[in-house]
């Protein structure tokens, strides 16, 4: 495992849709290096045929539910916490480019 | 007679079943209480004192005042995870957990303090300032329960829920004196709790004693459609297993919980109780879980990439906090998300999107989820045929001081070093108080069992908990 540059922290941060401060940038860098690099610990241990785990329970199975109508939330009480709405809509900054 | 506050939710049901206390007065009590104390401990983003009130005369919780952490939805009320982001964000829909204390009769007071989306072991990453410990005001409650923790701890309410993903629950317990539990995963419905770690979180009691735990875990425990991780077992009568009785219970005590970075304090308490249940009738089983000490590096790679995909959904569009003035779209996801989030949730993020992010994604995520199998296996030995339970220390060390780990997240993380592995196996554990150090301050025992035996830590804890007056003790307030 290579240690974080601050040019990756650029790049993760873009992905995570944050923008950081020089200050940040240099503050994330560091920490996040020393973070990773007590994380490397785990390259210690052969994992070559070891199964992940991402369910701790042996009760992976696949949950249906019945297809049956039932009541949601009414639009009025979805949109009470909408930063700005219009009508029966989320309304947010122009996503298509043009006029 | 005693203060009603600093009764236990059992004994105030008690009188209330005998007809002789009206639940109001508990009410009344309370609320005094908080005026009084809050100011100082700051345990509550928000008090609900208007419209606090029981939604039924019948249930198990009639008239018991419970704390729900921030990060549990209740309806119309503030619910926001202790972050900017979330401000004044109400939820259109009850938590289902938040449900089943309606139809009890319990009293929902208001809302905990906590970390940021419960990122933190200290509650210094709230939004709203930290949480002071109710036994020194000038150290943490524990994190990231660490607001109902405190609150317990200093009678501001009888009863309250925290949620744990890496010891959120059981570390701020141990740090305030008081009992948590962190049920197994699946065991109690995470439908409205806003996630942090799917794979790990899990909503549990916190409370001033074993019993009042059995009686608000009986509540809350159970199968719900809603939560696709929920097991569809039955739920057995918790009080049932509240029995002074462990003799021939095989207790696993594993050497790699007792190394260095211990307190000594914490160390010694830890021996003296595991000795005081032998002298009721235990046995003690040197036991070994070898890869212990890749549990924290496993935690800081599975939870951080968990939360960056949960925490995705928060850009501004549908509720919470939004950034002014965007260019457009993503200018405003960037904007909110950047002004909305603190800092340790942003280290998170990144640390998350990085493991997760194409080329890493094997090297990190996959690896963790390797020795996750890995530490889980020690578990599956010691429970397969050594143990019933096992008992380590909550934390390494009592409260630290507000601002000591703050800036190294690090030695922070550090704090949940006995917490985490529960959490990754999927495990029960609960933390109980058993001693205090030199200079005063509350450590916790605790004590793990397989999947679904929360049956066998309860009658451990309350056979600790008959003999032992830990948790007795109150700060001077």
């Amino acid at each position: 495992m290579k240690i974080i540059d601050k040019a990756t922290v650029k790049h993760v941060a873009l992905l995570s849709r944050l923008i950081l401060n020089k200050d940040e940038l240099e503050l994330y860098s560091k920490q996040l290096a020393s973070i990773l690099s007590y994380i490397s610990k785990l390259n210690e241990i052969n994992t070559k045929d070891v199964p992940p785990t991402s369910h701790a329970l042996a009760t992976l199975k696949n949950v249906f539910r019945k297809d049956l109508l039932k009541p949601s939330l009414n639009t009025d009480d979805v949109l009470k916490n909408a930063p700005s709405k219009e009508g029966a809509f989320f309304k947010c900054p122009q996503v298509i480019e043009g006029k | 007679m005693e203060n009603l506050y600093s009764l236990t939710a059992h004994e105030l049901r008690e009188l209330i079943d005998k007809k002789s206390l009206e639940p109001s007065r508990i009410l009344d009590e309370i609320f005094k209480r908080i005026e009084l104390l809050d100011d100082k401990i700051k345990a509550f983003v928000l008090v609900n004192k208007l419209n606090a009130k029981a939604e039924t005369k019948i249930g198990k919780l009639f008239g018991i005042p419970v704390l729900i952490k921030d990060n549990i939805c209740v309806k119309d009320e503030n619910t926001t995870c202790a972050s900017k982001i979330l401000e004044g964000f109400k939820p259109p829909y009850d938590a289902t957990v938040i449900k089943k204390l309606k139809l009890e009769g319990a009293v929902l007071i208001g809302k905990a303090n906590m970390d940021e989306f419960a990122f933190g072991s200290s509650c210094e990453t709230s939004f709203y300032g930290p949480t002071k410990n109710p036994w020194d005001l000038e150290r943490i409650p524990g994190g990231s329960s660490g607001g109902s923790a405190a609150a317990v701890a200093a009678d501001e309410t009888i009863l309250a829920l925290g949620s744990d993903t890496g010891g959120s629950i059981r570390q701020p317990a141990s740090l305030c004196g008081v009992v948590g539990l962190k049920p197994t995963y699946g065991r109690v419905s995470r439908y409205g709790l806003i996630a942090f770690a799917s794979s790990l979180d899990q909503i549990g009691p916190i409370a001033k004693d074993v019993k009042d735990a059995a009686l608000l875990l009986n509540v809350i425990a159970g199968h719900d459609e809603m939560d696709s991780t929920s097991v569809d077992l039955p739920v057995p009568d918790y009080r049932k297993s509240l029995v002074k009785d462990v003799k021939g219970l095989r207790i696993g005590v594993p050497k790699e919980y007792f190394v260095k970075g211990i307190d000594k304090d914490v160390e010694e308490a830890i021996k003296k109780a595991i000795n005081i249940l032998k002298d009721l009738g235990a046995k003690t089983i040197d036991i070994s879980l070898p890869h212990t000490e890749y549990a924290l590096s496993t935690y800081y790679i599975v939870a951080p990439a968990e939360a960056s995909s949960n925490l995705a959904r928060f850009d501004g569009v549908q509720y919470g906090f939004r950034a002014k003035d965007a260019k457009d779209l993503i200018d405003m996801y960037v904007q909110t998300r950047s002004q909305g989030f603190g800092n340790e949730a942003k280290r998170r993020i990144l640390l998350g999107t990085y493991c997760l992010s194409s080329g890493y994604y094997d090297a990190y995520y996959l690896k963790a989820q390797k020795v996750r199998t890995k530490i889980k296996e020690d578990f599956d030995n010691a429970f397969g045929s050594l143990c019933d339970c096992i008992i380590t220390p909550t934390s390494p060390t009592p409260a630290f001081k507000i601002g000591e780990r703050i800036e190294e997240p690090l030695s922070m993380y550090l704090s949940d070093i006995y917490t985490i592995p529960a959490n990754l196996a999927g495990l029960p554990a609960m933390s109980v108080p058993c001693g205090f150090s030199k200079n005063n301050l509350p450590i916790g025992m605790q004590i793990l069992a397989k999947p679904f035996a929360e049956e066998t830590i309860f009658r451990t804890a309350y056979t600790f908990e008959q003999v032992t007056d830990f948790h007795k003790k109150k700060p001077k307030l």
